[in-house]
């Protein structure tokens, strides 16, 4: 049950970040040309490749009772931050993430920035490229890492990762356009949720904490987590509801 | 000096992200549950310390 929704959460984590990735690549390749773009993209991978292999083998020499407890509570962290955004957009705090707009405004800014060749390559459609391929794959190869390795698994975590990539890059690829279609508001709130659920049952145990029935109260946590997000969503959409009348 | 300030910047808004409250709530959790050794301190901590964050966020807003 744990293996499932390890590989369901590096799953949709990686493919909420590769779709904003994907939306800044295209913007850098239409408008500063395609070599300069997917060089940054080449760049980016091979500086991810670099981090995960000097931190995955490092991760997995951790005792596994420190590393819970470490990386448990960095994931409830950063599930909270997902979790909270995720809230204030489903009750209409926050903009909803539209990828068309997005990709407009990075057209926009890439059109006009001054054209500067290094290496023969324009450096400003490569540092974009580079920049959003990196930073939100550095999120992903967190989540892998910490998710494999708590879990005493990377290469399912990976699977997980991989298959998001795959998928993305090849409709990303086909579409030449931003997958504005796909539900990423909903798949951040289920990453918020496993992030949060995942964070509190490794952090807990690994602070010296005992869950009555092993592994099955994370379907508990699961629930839980669920339960008070749906309630303070519907709270929070009365109150937003209330301020807009006022 | 600079691009040490802004390494430091990036790690902070990468971890800790938008409200440090949560993550400070978080390692109050934390610490309160290793003292005690007991699982259900950490999930009413965590629910409690969304809430608030939420707040703040619309209080802001």
């Amino acid at each position: 049950m744990s293996a499932a929704l390890l590989v369901l959460s590096a799953f949709l984590a990686s493919a909420v970040e590769m779709v904003e990735a994907l939306t800044i690549v295209l913007a850098a390749g239409l408008t500063r040309g395609w070599r300069s773009s997917l060089s940054g993209v080449a760049a980016a991978t091979l500086a991810l490749a670099v981090v995960v292999a000097a931190l995955g083998p490092a991760l997995t020499v951790v005792p596994l009772d420190d590393l819970r407890l470490v990386v448990g509570a960095l994931l409830l962290v950063f599930g909270l931050q997902w979790l909270r955004k995720a809230i204030l957009r489903a009750s209409g705090f926050k903009a909803l993430h539209d990828e068309h707009a997005i990709f407009a405004r990075e057209l926009r800014e890439a059109e006009t920035a001054p054209r500067e060749e290094r290496a023969g390559l324009d450096w400003y459609g490569f540092t974009l490229s580079f920049k959003g391929v990196f930073l939100e794959g550095l999120e992903v190869a967190f989540i892998v890492l910490t998710f494999g390795s708590t879990q005493g698994s990377i290469p399912l975590a990976a699977l997980g990762a991989a298959a998001a990539i795959v998928l993305v890059a090849g409709v990303g690829a086909a579409a030449r356009a931003p997958l504005a279609r796909v539900p990423e508001n909903t798949m951040k709130f289920a990453v918020g949720v496993m992030l949060t659920t995942f964070g509190v049952f490794w952090s807990a145990e690994g602070a010296g904490a005992h869950w009555p029935g092993g592994d099955v109260a994370i379907l508990a946590v699961l629930a839980g987590v669920i339960l008070w997000s749906a309630l303070l969503v519907a709270l929070l959409r009365r109150r937003h509801g209330e301020l807009v009348v006022a | 000096m600079k691009h040490l300030a802004a390494f430091g910047r990036f790690w902070w808004d990468f971890v800790i992200g938008d409200d440090w409250i949560a993550a400070a709530g978080v390692l109050a959790g934390l610490v309160v549950t290793a003292l005690v050794a007991a699982w259900w301190v950490l999930p009413p901590a965590v629910a409690l310390v969304l809430a608030f964050t939420l707040v703040r966020a619309t209080r802001q807003a």
